[in-house]
């Protein structure tokens, strides 16, 4: 950026500072003992304990809801990758009838908001016996997550040649072949970011994990830190405690994932 | 039998026809360059032949066997990509290897097959670099390697040196002619070059808005081009063209020859004089009323200057002539 005078760098501070600012204050609070909570708000530290983080998983054991959400949430990610991948290459690179249309209601699908269709998705997964068990819900979340995938895939593939694949199929590959050997390969990059945002996507749900579970033994991460508050008091240490910790796997898949963005495989694949 | 078989194929895309009716009979053993302007339909009529796309009318025969609906695997033929189309995350063993590996054969033929056209195209350095570490020349290589390993039943290739740089075109080009001698295997070539159409080809299929316009030789499209676009477009420098008494006259600049003043058919005055090294090319403005520059190709050593008041002799029996009407090439006079 060769633009100069201290207007951007001013903007750009503030905007870090607003974004960085509540995880800090989460941070601290959570080291913070009860009995200082209340007191006069500081930023910087005095006393640091870990009494919350201790108590999230000795008197709550938090590891159930943990397990839980990566559970859930894994699978998701996986099932709607794959299907949707399979998906988004049909739509990207076949010619058939039909395929706005098809393409189009995919869209819609995602559209209903999530409220309007909790009380007919309780109904359905009480009837199929799937209330309060892992696939119920996952399926709820594939159902939003699988739209997601397909379009934001479809738009990837489409922006990688299409020489490569038809190389391929000259070469003797079937589509499938052409499919996994040359296509997924290349589209690690757009795989990843999908996989992120799905993962995210589930990983974060509130609505669904709080109406189609009924006990703290299938709770997920955000329901669990939601139920915390008792019916006197607000643990405010132990649910940003909770919080923390919900965070830091996501963290953690965006740093490993992150290279794989960045690295442009599709370079040299064709002249230039 | 012929090796492929074009019979009455059209292609239509919703902008339009891109191929329109064209039938050909490819022999066994033939390379026969596709020549065109760019939107002829000459790629679109490879990737039909391929089976990247499907006719809308017409039969498409390799060795006899009518293959119109099958999908390019089921073919067995080779192709060269414009922009080679190598895949980039495999290294250069990979890519020679790929279609040999999806049509299953053994991992010992494979790699002996691999060394074997490696070694042919002076790659075998190479073979455990990725794409994106070679250059232009080498890739292209990478391209013809991948084609060859294969022993396909006969090899397309799409503009396969439009992406080199001029000396390595000019080389590569008597390579692809010594290639295919050795080989003998059928080629079908496209290109919008007329030179390596004229140097390369067995025959000549010139193409137009997806029309076929003259399917021949090469000294035969040259010499007794059946229309006006044919005649303007294959031969450099390009014919002069013009139109008297109610038809067009065509004669190539090797055949007009320059004369004092007063001595040929015409006088006129030298315009440009362009020295090409083994020969000259002069433009010269007759004296006619709204006459184009006449192109005229004379020995290098001549001294020839801009200014110059000439004769230019038109060699009457290398005059073509076509109707002017259709363009159409008119025999009778001619072609004797």
């Amino acid at each position: 950026m060769t633009r100069r005078g201290w207007g951007w760098p001013v903007v750009t501070a503030v905007l870090v500072v607003a974004l960085i600012l509540p995880l800090y204050w989460a941070v601290l609070s959570s080291l913070t003992p009860e009995s200082r909570l209340f007191a006069a708000p500081s930023l910087v530290p005095r006393a640091l304990v870990l009494t919350h983080y201790r108590a999230l998983f000795e008197e709550h054991d938090f590891w159930v809801p943990i397990v839980n959400s990566l559970v859930v949430a894994g699978v998701t990610t996986v099932v709607s990758v794959v299907l949707g991948a399979l998906c988004a290459y049909a739509a990207a690179r076949l010619r058939f009838r039909g395929k706005a249309p098809l393409l189009a209601f995919v869209l819609a699908v995602s559209m209903f908001p999530q409220i309007a269709i909790v009380s007919p998705l309780y109904v359905v997964l009480r009837a199929a016996g799937l209330l309060n068990s892992y696939p119920g819900l996952a399926l709820p979340y594939l159902s939003f997550a699988m739209p997601l995938t397909i379009w934001l895939l479809v738009g990837y593939f489409r922006q990688l040649p299409s020489d490569l694949e038809e190389a391929a199929l000259v070469d003797g590959a079937g589509r499938l072949q052409a499919f996994r050997e040359i296509l997924l390969p290349l589209a690690w990059p757009g795989l990843a970011t999908t996989a992120i945002l799905t993962f995210l996507y589930s990983w974060n749900e509130f609505l669904f994990a709080l109406s189609f579970t009924l006990g703290p033994e299938r709770y997920t991460v955000p329901v669990a830190i939601a139920l915390f508050r008792g019916q006197y008091q607000v643990p405010w240490g132990q649910i940003l405690a909770g919080a923390i910790v919900a965070t830091v796997p996501v963290a953690a898949v965006v740093v490993v994932a992150q290279r794989r963005i960045v690295a442009g495989l599709a370079s040299g694949a064709v002249k230039g | 039998m012929s090796a492929i078989a074009l019979r009455g194929v059209s292609k239509a895309f919703p902008g339009g026809l891109a191929v329109r009716d064209v039938s050909i009979e490819i022999a066994d053993g033939e390379l026969l360059v596709v020549l065109g302007p760019s939107g002829s339909g000459k790629s679109t009529l490879l990737r039909l032949i391929a089976g990247l796309d499907e006719p809308t009318a017409g039969r498409i025969h390799i060795g006899g066997r009518d293959v119109t609906s099958d999908p390019p695997q089921a073919r067995d033929l080779a192709m060269v990509f414009q922009n080679y189309a190598l895949y980039p995350h495999k290294t250069v063993r990979d890519n020679l290897a790929f279609g040999l590996r999806m049509r299953r054969v053994d991992a010992a033929e494979v790699a002996a097959r691999v060394d074997n056209a490696a070694r042919l195209l002076g790659i075998d350095a190479l073979l455990e670099r990725k794409p994106a570490q070679l250059s232009g020349g080498q890739r292209q290589r990478v391209a013809l390697g991948r084609a060859l390993v294969r022993q396909p039943r006969a090899f397309l290739l799409d503009e396969p040196l439009s992406n080199l740089d001029p000396v390595l075109r000019a080389s590569t080009r008597a390579e692809l002619a010594l290639l295919h001698r050795r080989l003998g295997t059928t080629m079908v070539y496209v290109t919008h070059d007329q030179e390596e159409a004229m140097t390369l080809g067995t025959r000549i299929a010139v193409m137009r808005d997806g029309r076929l316009e003259q399917l021949d030789t090469p000294l035969e499209v040259f010499r007794r081009p059946a229309n006006v676009f044919v005649a303007r477009f294959v031969g450099s420098p390009a014919m002069n063209v013009w139109r008297s008494d109610g038809r067009d006259l065509g004669i190539r600049p090797h055949d007009v020859e320059v004369m004092p003043p007063g001595a040929g058919d015409v006088d006129g005055q030298v315009e440009v004089v362009e020295r090409l090294g083994t020969a000259t090319l002069v433009h010269v403005r007759a004296d006619r009323p709204d006459s184009e520059l006449v192109r005229v190709v004379v020995a290098a050593d001549r001294a020839i200057a801009v200014q110059e008041r000439v004769g230019l002799r038109l060699r009457p029996d290398r005059l073509h002539y076509f109707d002017e009407r259709t363009g159409e090439r008119i025999s009778v006079e001619a072609d004797l």
